[in-house]
């Protein structure tokens, strides 16, 4: 047991030496130099005060959250992919809201733009989990298929009722100064939503592990059938609740990038986040309190990357092989099964750990 | 000269092409137990594939690279789901994201990150005689690029193998009973393996198709979802050859009729048209996933 765990840590090592290896590979064949590539990387996401705070933390907090939609939804073996979609609906409905309070200077503002983004992140979720339950349809393609409808969403919110009064950029008008999140220092772009990001973490954290509804959750996520039969669990209940409460997550995520970092919604407000976040969520184990971590690592990469690209040339992209290798990597030693059935969506299994 | 439904159709087959090339090879891969949801990665791995080769040795070179990228990648899927028994759609997901990284990686050092210059032959319609002078739908069906004739041949072809030959059962069998179907003497692993490798074929072709029969370049993520309307394709089209290739007609209508109502004047913002085929997916499986069967073994991680 011990030697065949070991092995394959050692398996997953090995796979991602050789992803990091072929990447650098890669770039040695473009031209680019991979040992500066390697460098621009450390250098522009760890390399100061500043790249580690303004730079890999900022970047981390919508990877964190959105980590952790992916992981509780996971953890009741609901196969949520679409966190994309519904980061970018709780973008869109906290821009909304943060415009609409525009006149009025409460402390009331921030609390209500996150409240909005987690109920339509919610609500964009519950079509799918509604999908689920009463109709049997696979979450894995009808949220991919809402990730879709949400960017076009988004489109047409950008050049049709949320545009700039002057109508000439595809992104709405900046949010007043009372919607936007406090950042802690005048000198860093790091604001309240990472902290807000790791609390909601050790939250979860806490609820999965010491509550009636964390054991149910757990429970209906490791063995579905069992969860029925023997401990009277209201199955669709509980993989409804973890949807919702996985949507409002992502939610607030785009929330927490609107109001903390962009000021305002525009088309490709999410680089991908929603698909990093599986990665970040799988290489936490699917452990709330783990997220943090993973998502300050991926944070850390995907900040490097975009430094090497600035400094070094060298497509950013390349980034999505490494994260492709780490989940690869993962499935391969962990055995994180989804064994969905297209027959009935309340058949799923989930056997993580 | 085209009269708008003649324009519709044609558009309805247009796109319907690359959709039942990447659905047929789905349906062949799902009757075999596996769901393959990276032939979303296939397809930009086939499209990818097409642009590099199809600058040196033309059209015939373009379709070959394509299929050599959808089968690479179809290898990468299958090592991990039939050999390490990873789950079937995070390895699926993983090897998207992998596509992803790879082909935009790719096309950017090779082109730069532009790539506005990029001029690549294309293959036009080929008017097929007498079929194509049928009034209304001749033109339509009749004159398109050769990648849409592949999928006339194709599906009853794949019909006949599936329901009518002895490894068309044993394809089935495997999806169905894999157990029953190992004893009976079926080779379960390599059998899915060529079903997996088949997904590879027609999805790569799909890429070959958008870049050199209707786009003419390669964008980065220039699927754009064609994977995954496939899967939903076969679910609608009821693991069933035939069934798929006439719901990937109805999805290319879907996608077309934003031409058409454009070309009424409706005053519709262009982004519902834009998401219509998606939505279509939606209440589509909503209407018909929980009355359909699919095969009983379909994404469950068996140790063959």
């Amino acid at each position: 047991m011990v030697d065949t765990q070991r092995r394959s840590y050692w398996f997953a090592v090995a796979l991602i030496a050789v992803l990091v290896l072929a990447a650098g590979a890669l770039l040695a064949a473009t031209g680019v130099d991979p040992l500066r590539a390697g460098q621009a990387l450390v250098s522009g996401s760890l390399g100061s005060w500043y790249a580690i705070g303004s730079g890999t933390l900022v970047r981390a907090t919508p990877l964190i959250l959105t980590g952790l939609s992916v992981a509780v939804s996971f953890r009741a073996g609901v196969f949520n992919i679409g966190a994309d979609g519904q980061f970018l609906v709780g973008a869109a409905a906290a821009t909304w809201v943060a415009l609409l309070c525009r006149t009025s200077a409460s402390w009331l503002v921030i609390p209500a733009v996150i409240a909005a983004s987690a109920i339509a992140g919610a609500a964009w979720a519950g079509i799918a989990a509604v999908l689920r339950t009463r109709f049997h349809v696979l979450e894995v393609i009808s949220t991919l298929m809402l990730n879709f409808v949400a960017s076009y969403l988004i489109s047409y919110l950008v050049r049709g009722p949320l545009q700039e009064p002057t109508h000439v950029y595809p992104q709405t008008s900046s949010i007043a100064d009372t919607a936007r999140l406090p950042r802690f220092g005048p000198t860093t772009r790091l604001h309240l939503g990472f902290a807000l990001a790791i609390a909601a973490c050790l939250l979860v954290w806490w609820t999965v592990r010491f509550t009636a509804a964390g054991f149910r959750l757990r429970l209906v996520g490791a063995n579905p059938d069992a969860a029925r039969s023997a401990a009277q669990i209201d199955v669709d209940r509980v993989t409804t609740n973890a949807f919702l409460l996985s949507g409002a997550i992502a939610g607030i995520a785009g929330a927490l990038e609107v109001s903390g970092v962009t000021f305002a919604l525009y088309e490709n407000i999410s680089p991908g986040y929603g698909y990093t976040a599986i990665a970040v969520a799988l290489l936490a184990r699917l452990d709330a309190g783990a997220v943090i971590a993973t998502g300050i690592l991926f944070g850390t990469l995907e900040t490097g990357a975009s430094a090497m690209q600035r400094d070094a040339g060298a497509p950013s992209v390349i980034v999505s092989i490494i994260e492709a290798g780490i989940i690869l990597a993962l499935v391969a030693v962990d055995r994180v099964r989804f064994a969905a059935t297209l027959n009935g969506a309340s058949e799923h299994r989930v056997a993580a750990e | 000269m085209t009269d708008p439904g003649t324009a519709f159709l044609a558009a309805t087959v247009r796109t319907a092409t690359p959709l039942a090339l990447a659905a047929l090879g789905e349906v062949v891969a799902e009757r075999a137990g596996v769901i393959n949801i990276s032939i979303e990665g296939v397809i930009l791995a086939g499209a990818l594939g097409a642009t590099v080769a199809a600058r040196t040795w033309g059209i015939a070179g373009g379709f070959a690279a394509a299929i050599l990228g959808g089968v690479a990648l179809a290898l990468v899927f299958a090592l991990f789901v039939l050999w390490l028994h990873a789950d079937q759609i995070i390895t699926g997901t993983a090897v998207i994201l992998f596509a992803f990284g790879l082909t935009g990686t790719l096309y950017r050092a090779l082109f730069g990150a532009t790539g506005a210059a990029l001029s690549i032959p294309t293959i036009g319609p080929r008017r097929i005689p007498v079929l194509s002078s049928i009034p209304e739908i001749g033109p339509a069906f009749f004159d398109q690029p050769v990648p849409t004739y592949a999928v006339y041949l194709l599906t009853p072809l794949l019909w006949w193998w599936m329901y009518r030959t002895h490894s068309g059962l044993a394809l089935r069998a495997v999806g169905e009973a894999p157990a029953a179907a190992q004893a009976a003497g079926v080779r379960v692993r390599r059998l899915r393996l060529y079903a997996i490798l088949f997904g590879g074929i027609t999805g790569g072709v799909a890429g070959g198709t958008l870049v050199l029969a209707q786009v003419g370049t390669f964008a980065e993520g220039m699927s754009a979802g064609r994977g995954f309307i496939a899967i939903a394709i076969v679910v609608l089209g009821r693991w069933n050859p035939a069934g798929v290739a006439v719901a990937a007609l109805v999805f290319g209508a879907a996608s077309a009729l934003q031409y058409l109502l454009q070309a009424l004047g409706l005053a519709l913002p262009y982004q519902l048209f834009l998401a219509l085929p998606y939505l279509l997916t939606l209440a589509a499986l909503a209407g018909v996933a929980g009355r359909v069967h699919a095969p009983a073994a379909l994404a469950r991680t068996d140790e063959f």
